[in-house]
């Protein structure tokens, strides 16, 4: 068993750790105070790569393994959640369910502008009235021709306002005797007419995120844009969260990191009592919270990124990193807000920031509640994994980078 | 054109630098390219892209002293040498410069040779000058900006009072400074490529030369002297009083 992270991870890490700290870093307060997303960011991040770091060259991407994905997610959401929310959406719920569920046509199609951050992503599965029972969607589609008709309404969609594709998943049967065998999945342009979306704001956290809603009227949809098979949604967008709670997970493991971090920093030099808040058992207390959440977090999220790179099924891995890591987080920031007394509690420091972002990641991608179904499914041998008509292909380096 | 880049490895700048013991010390504080270092890869990259040919970037240091150099073949060089010696260590700038000449002699045919304006750990800023003296190259120092044409190669130099053109033949010795613009991050694919490289090591010999002696020593080194800051809490009976307590102190100490 090697635990040891390769050169090209480390200076993946420290690549990415510098952008986020150099352009991102000294702007993010106020873009979050106005609740409005930096206008470079996620372009900056398809011009260096990011949006497309583990996808195959011959798809548009830059031919880095899973790994690298939980990296630059761990270094990206240790700055600000907004740039790790764009990871997930774009790579982790949108390109790599294109990757695993795509044919070859619609991965040249729209995996390559997607890989090489010519296009942004995004994965639109929730709506007004159902978010963690995905079989009850109501959105559907109705086959006419060579085209489906698709109709109704989904929120809380991250980057819903910028995204120039989605993989939708919507009602194609209301007849199956398994609501969730009625679904199915598509690749929508989102310029097609029929199409409105906007932006919700007033969110706890993740301000300089966009999250928005998508309307679809008649919005008619070509068949080869169908991903997988009719009644293969509900699969296709299991997939898209094992994905998705991946890049989650490795971003909470950034925010615990930058929690300890600042608690470090701060419980050194400030003072209580006639010593420093670090001589404090209480204090160290928290601390050593912080430090062992941070690595259990993240050799959680760096198990399932390397399941993902042996092209091993990993829903059950994935789960306990989501939840773990997302929990630790907020109890992460929580300590480092009290160890910053008022200054914490104040956006002259980062975390409030933190915290209000943290909050938000028990919710998405599977609630934390969602996540222990999962777990005690698993456990209970009431859940196996069953192959799937289409894994995720294994880390090949020869064929990523060729 | 063949283009060479010098580079440093340097404690990170936001490493606490003490002498302890008879020793400079960073703790345990992460080695990384000198910071002035990556305008000159920057600069190199930016030659070649316009002009062809290959950068090659020279450092000196320990045997494993190589994350420097993979940052820069991260940004895109083309190769890289490692100058490791043990009887490199502790030299000053000019027996530095004496190496770095005879090595960039080595490469042969080297056009440009590109340097940050100094290194932020020993703050000398001199060793381009002293290595284009060695090799009886102008020194174009200071360049924000920096175009080749034919044979020649036009600089205009940041300096206190603005900016200054001159221009030079080549091959010619360039040092950098922050208005050149941002270095680039390094790529994926380049960062795949330095993780492969293998960086080959000349030592002295290698070199042909014996280790020059150094005319600088270092007799003494110290911490800068610890500043004794005293808190003094003014009370009063009212914002007034305070307020005026306060400025018979601030004239008293003459402060204003």
């Amino acid at each position: 068993m090697d635990f040891s992270l390769t050169e090209e991870h480390q200076m993946t890490e420290r690549m990415v750790q510098n952008f986020a700290l150099k352009e991102i870093q000294p702007i993010i307060k106020e873009y979050d105070r106005k609740q409005e997303p930096i206008p470079f960011a996620i372009n900056r991040m398809g011009e260096l790569g990011i949006l497309g770091i583990c996808f195959p060259i011959r798809y548009g991407g830059q031919g880095m393994d899973f790994i690298s994905l939980g990296l630059a997610c761990e270094n990206l959401e240790a700055v600000d959640t907004s740039l790790r929310v764009a990871m997930s959406v774009h790579v982790g719920l949108c390109a790599l369910t294109l990757l695993q569920w795509g044919t070859e046509e619609q991965k040249n199609k729209y995996l390559i502008p997607l890989a090489s951050g010519i296009k942004l992503g995004c994965g639109v599965f929730t709506e007004p009235g159902m978010g963690s029972d995905v079989s009850s969607m109501v959105t559907s589609a109705k086959k006419d021709g060579n085209s489906y008709i698709i109709n109704g309404e989904k929120m809380w969609i991250s980057l819903a306002s910028k995204a120039d594709l989605a993989l939708v998943t919507v009602r194609t049967s209301k007849n199956e005797k398994k609501s969730s065998n009625g679904l199915t999945t598509f690749i929508v342009e989102l310029d097609s007419p029929g199409i409105t979306r906007g932006d919700i704001h007033g969110k706890l956290g993740v301000r300089a995120g966009s999250t928005g809603w998508i309307n679809f009227q008649d919005v008619r949809v070509p068949v080869e844009n169908r991903i997988g098979q009719e009644g293969e949604g509900f699969k296709i967008t299991m997939s898209a969260f094992d994905h998705g709670r991946y890049t989650v997970a490795a971003g909470a493991a950034g925010i615990i990191r930058s929690s300890m971090e600042a608690s470090v920093k701060y419980a050194k030099v400030r003072t209580s009592f006639g010593k420093p808040l670090s001589e404090h058992q209480l204090i160290k207390e928290k601390i050593a919270r912080m430090s062992q959440d941070y690595d259990i977090s993240r050799l959680l999220y760096l198990r399932a990124g390397w399941l993902k790179n042996k092209g091993i099924r990993n829903t059950l891995e994935t789960s306990f990193a989501k939840k773990y890591a997302t929990e630790a987080s907020f109890q992460a920031v929580n300590d480092a807000i009290q160890i910053h007394g008022a200054y914490g509690y104040s956006d002259e420091y980062d975390l409030e920031r933190f915290m209000r972002n943290a909050r938000g990641a028990m919710i998405y991608e599977g609630s934390s509640e969602i996540q222990i179904l999962i777990q005690s499914g698993y456990a209970l041998g009431e859940r196996k994994d069953k192959p799937l008509r289409c894994e995720l292909p294994a880390y090949d380096p020869e064929f990523w980078q060729s | 054109m063949k283009i060479v880049a010098c580079i440093k490895q340097v404690p990170d700048s936001a490493a606490k630098v003490v002498f302890e013991d008879g020793r400079v010390s960073w703790g345990d504080a992460p080695l990384v390219i000198n910071p002035w270092d990556e305008y000159s890869v920057e600069a190199a990259l930016q030659a070649k892209e316009t002009h062809g040919g290959t950068v090659t970037v020279i450092s000196l240091g320990g045997e494993n002293d190589k994350e420097a150099i993979k940052h820069a073949l991260a940004m895109g060089a083309d190769d890289a040498i490692l100058i490791s010696d043990p009887a490199l260590r502790g030299l000053d700038t000019q027996s530095i410069a004496r190496v770095l000449a005879t090595a960039i002699q080595k490469v042969g045919e080297v056009d440009l040779a590109f340097f940050g304006r100094q290194a932020i750990d020993s703050d000398s800023g001199v060793t381009a000058s002293q290595t284009a003296r060695v090799l009886g190259w102008p020194a174009l120092t200071l360049a924000a900006v920096v175009s080749v044409e034919g044979n020649s190669i036009n600089v205009e130099r940041s300096i206190e009072e603005g900016r200054q053109s001159v221009s030079a033949n080549l091959p010619a010795v360039v040092s950098l400074v922050k208005d050149f613009g941002e270095p680039r991050y390094p790529s994926f694919m380049g960062i795949r490529k330095a993780a492969r490289a293998e960086v080959p090591t000349w030592s002295l010999s290698d070199l042909g030369m014996e280790a020059p002696a150094s005319v600088i020593s270092w007799p003494e080194v110290m911490n800068p002297p610890s500043r004794e800051v005293v808190c003094e809490m003014i009370t009063g009976d009212s914002p007034e009083a305070i307020a005026s307590t306060l400025v018979e102190k601030i004239l008293s100490e003459k402060v204003i």
